[in-house]
């Protein structure tokens, strides 16, 4: 049976006056993301968006299950398309919701009609529906206060639609129509659920990792692009750095007073994630992390790295437990990529007692070793990029 | 992957030629099914016994005590359940080291949550377990005795013989399994001398392929199957056996020279790479003086194993690290021998293999004293 994708106006999870822009993004999200699975044609009509597939081996249960992860979207629902008559839509309707209706006990059947010169009014296509419906399936009665499900059937210019009950959307809004950010990626738990969280504020993501090998591995590396792969099946395509950090870190640590090691890098991290970000058009930074969970995300430690960023800095998981960081970890299937145990530059040369409270201007003395603008260069300088995607 | 140091034999090797050459034949020209009446299978079940042939051979054994299966695990799986479960009417007791393979402790602890006693008999600091160890733990409740050869990470060579004493002695009627994988095709590997009623061995640590072992079982035991099905390997082992790897196999022993003259060989190379490793001044040696000299066991302290590791690759040279990454366990072999977390910590594993030569020593060394100068040590 021919089937379609509508997503209703009160679905869209935006409304104002840029209500056509967000419209419009996330009907090119729509499409990049279904465009692997064969032609589509996606029609606006009547405050409803149809995505029609176009050919005949394109696999709906696939496209559903991609419509779940694109952002903007708070519901939609797949509908059987039947001929503007009440042959068809009788001859359909049990056949189609067949497992929606084993599946209940009370229904109700709502109609529409835009056009008016249908032959019978909605009132009278309720009834013919359910009458129907029940015929087929004496277990059910009607309900019209609380049903289990609502079966609507929707009479419109070239053809009717018959649905049942929405399918959850990922909410948020539509990727790009909040500008670009990047996001600092570790191979932990935290910083894929950063990003994702932003992403469903509608930014498109830029991501940048600091690999310092031999410290860290391939493996390393490999983990952080299968977690930013997961984002992507929800943001879109990722472009990722990765930038030599060795040199910095082995420099942190000849120049630098021990207690001083995680704050000097993470600054160093930033300066250079903030050009980066710059270079590609990022208005902010994203990183994961939460206040309180390891020495160096106390306040005085986040205002001292905050000093040397001159963008703003996201912190989506400022107020969060870790607990519901894991949640949603687990929720995107970035959780078991986040726990394998490869090394990643954070851990490598930790200090023993690590500084928790800087003071202002104790981080700038502590960097005074540092040759630091060369340094910067030559990491950038040695930069590598991908593009991650879904798949 | 031209001209790399390859000195993690003990993990794999690389497959032979023979063995190459002998899989492609089964793959393209053998494909019968062993099992078959017809003339393919007839033929496919001459290629294997061919090998089995050959296999028996080298272990001095009958050929018809030797069971194809996938690799050492399965081997081990199949001599410590099958043994103990057969054998538990006589007794409770299993004695074996705590320094076995994975395969042999967590399935000897997986016996221990059915009701089956346990000992694990220490190693001293060079990895060795004492004779008298041994023989102690053996009493007439001792229905299985479960020893490896060789250990993978330390090299150490285990008192098998004094097992089998030990039992003899003991009026055991406990069974004894061998673990064989690191031993075979370095040291003549001889069953009857051994004294072993099982034997486990694996193809791609001899550059073989992997994905195919062998089970030795004296003529007369009987222990129960662990797959059950179309009676192959007279019903030891069923499963369509593998012509292909168990002919890669084949090629491997066909290649193998005799290990007493290898040894020789092998002696001196260690001799030469412990005398360069030592005189870099960083390195120290975990491994024991009498350990097998193909497997070396070395740290240096104030770098930490991973690091090491990923600076020889980057000079294409392929090491082990005993050890995993900071986040978590050390090798519980080292812990065992009663080495310091500073040791542990820096471990690393150096295995040869027949192909190895002097140079790749000196490139080790090489590699060693460039990374102290480049890598920052640990605190």
């Amino acid at each position: 049976m021919k089937e379609v994708i509508l997503i209703k106006d009160g679905e869209l999870a935006l409304k104002g006056l840029n209500r056509c822009v967000f419209e419009d993004k996330m009907i090119s999200s729509i499409k990049n993301r279904l465009k692997p699975l064969g032609e589509i044609k996606i029609t606006k009509s009547q405050s409803t968006v149809y995505i029609e597939p176009q050919s005949e081996d394109f696999d709906f249960n696939c496209a559903l299950e991609k419509m779940t992860r694109i952002f903007g979207i708070a519901a939609f629902s797949r509908a059987a398309v039947c001929e503007k008559n009440m042959e068809d839509i009788l001859l359909k309707a049990p056949e189609y919701l067949k497992n929606t209706m084993l599946g209940i006990k009370t229904f109700k059947v709502e109609a529409k009609r835009s056009d008016k010169r249908f032959p019978l009014k909605s009132p009278d296509i309720c009834r013919e529906v359910g009458a129907a419906l029940l015929k087929a399936y004496p277990h059910l009665s009607v309900d019209v206060h609380n049903p289990d499900e609502i079966i609507t059937v929707e009479v419109r210019d070239f053809a009717a639609y018959i649905r049942a009950g929405q399918i959850k959307g990922a909410g948020g809004l539509p990727v790009g129509t909040s500008g670009r950010a990047e996001v600092l990626i570790s191979g932990g738990i935290d910083s894929p659920v950063a990003a994702w969280m932003m992403a469903k504020r509608g930014l498109i993501l830029n991501a940048v990792h600091f690999a310092s090998p031999p410290y860290t591995g391939p493996r390393a590396e490999q983990k952080v692009k299968d977690l930013l792969k997961k984002v992507a099946a929800y943001s879109g395509t990722i472009k990722l750095a990765v930038v030599p950090f060795t040199e910095i870190q082995e420099e942190i640590g000849k120049h630098c007073p021990e207690d001083y090691f995680t704050l000097v890098m993470r600054r160093m991290m930033m300066r250079i994630a903030t050009e980066i970000a710059r270079a590609d058009g990022c208005l902010g930074l994203i990183t994961g992390e939460s206040l309180g969970q390891v020495a160096s995300q106390t306040l005085p430690a986040i205002a001292a790295t905050d000093g040397v960023a001159d963008m703003p800095v996201l912190r989506p998981l400022i107020g969060m437990d870790k607990e519901e960081i894991v949640t949603i970890s687990k929720k995107i299937d970035a959780f078991d990529i986040s726990i394998l145990p490869y090394e990643d530059c954070c851990t490598v040369f930790t200090p023993k007692h690590p500084h928790t409270r800087p003071k202002p201007g104790q981080c700038e003395q502590a960097e005074k070793g540092l040759d630091i603008d060369p340094l910067i260069d030559r990491a950038i300088k040695g930069t590598e990029y991908f593009y991650i995607s879904e798949t | 992957m031209k001209n790399i140091v390859y000195l993690d034999n003990s993990s794999t090797t690389k497959p032979c030629e023979t063995a190459v050459k002998r899989i492609n034949e089964a793959l393209t020209l053998c494909w019968g099914n062993p099992s078959s009446l017809h003339l393919l299978g007839f033929e496919a079940e001459a290629k294997v016994k061919e090998v089995r042939q050959a296999l028996a051979g080298a272990l001095a054994c009958r050929a018809d005590e030797i069971y194809f299966n996938s690799c050492g695990t399965e081997g081990n799986n199949t001599a410590l359940l099958g043994a103990a479960h057969a054998m538990r009417r006589r007794g409770n007791r299993i004695v074996t080291t705590a320094v076995e393979h994975p395969s042999v402790l967590e399935t000897v602890k997986r016996l221990e949550s059915e009701g089956f006693e346990a000992v694990y008999i220490k190693p001293d600091k060079f990895g060795r377990i004492s004779e008298d160890a041994i023989a102690n733990a053996i009493d007439e409740k001792t229905i299985l005795v479960s020893i490896m050869l060789v250990n993978n990470e330390s090299g150490a060579v285990m008192p098998v013989t004094a097992a089998r004493r030990a039992i003899k002695e003991k009026a055991s009627p406990a069974l004894l399994h061998c673990d064989a994988v690191q031993a075979f095709g370095k040291i003549p590997v001889n069953v009857s001398e051994l004294g072993a009623d099982m034997l486990t061995l694996s193809a791609h640590k001899i550059h073989g392929p992997k994905g195919i072992g062998a089970i030795y079982i004296k003529k007369g035991i009987h222990i129960n199957p662990l797959l059950t099905g179309g009676g192959q390997e007279n019903g030891l082992r069923s499963g369509t056996e593998s012509v292909p790897l168990i002919m890669g196999l084949g090629g491997a022993l066909a290649e193998m020279p005799d290990p007493k003259t290898q040894l020789k060989a092998q002696k001196e190379l260690l001799s030469y790479t412990c005398e360069r490793l030592l005189g870099t001044g960083l390195v120290r040696i975990n491994s024991g003086p009498d350990a097998l000299p193909y497997i070396l066991n070395i740290s240096v302290p104030g770098y930490r194993s991973e690091t090491l590791l990923h600076f020889l690759e980057n000079q294409n040279i392929f090491v082990s690290s005993g050890s995993a990454c900071s986040k978590g366990r050390g090798s519980y072999v080292l812990r065992e021998m009663g080495l310091s977390r500073e040791i542990i910590d820096s471990a690393l594993r150096i295995s040869f293999s027949r192909f190895n030569t002097k140079d790749d020593a000196d490139a080790l060394a090489t590699a060693l004293v460039s990374a102290a100068a480049h890598l920052r040590r640990v605190k």
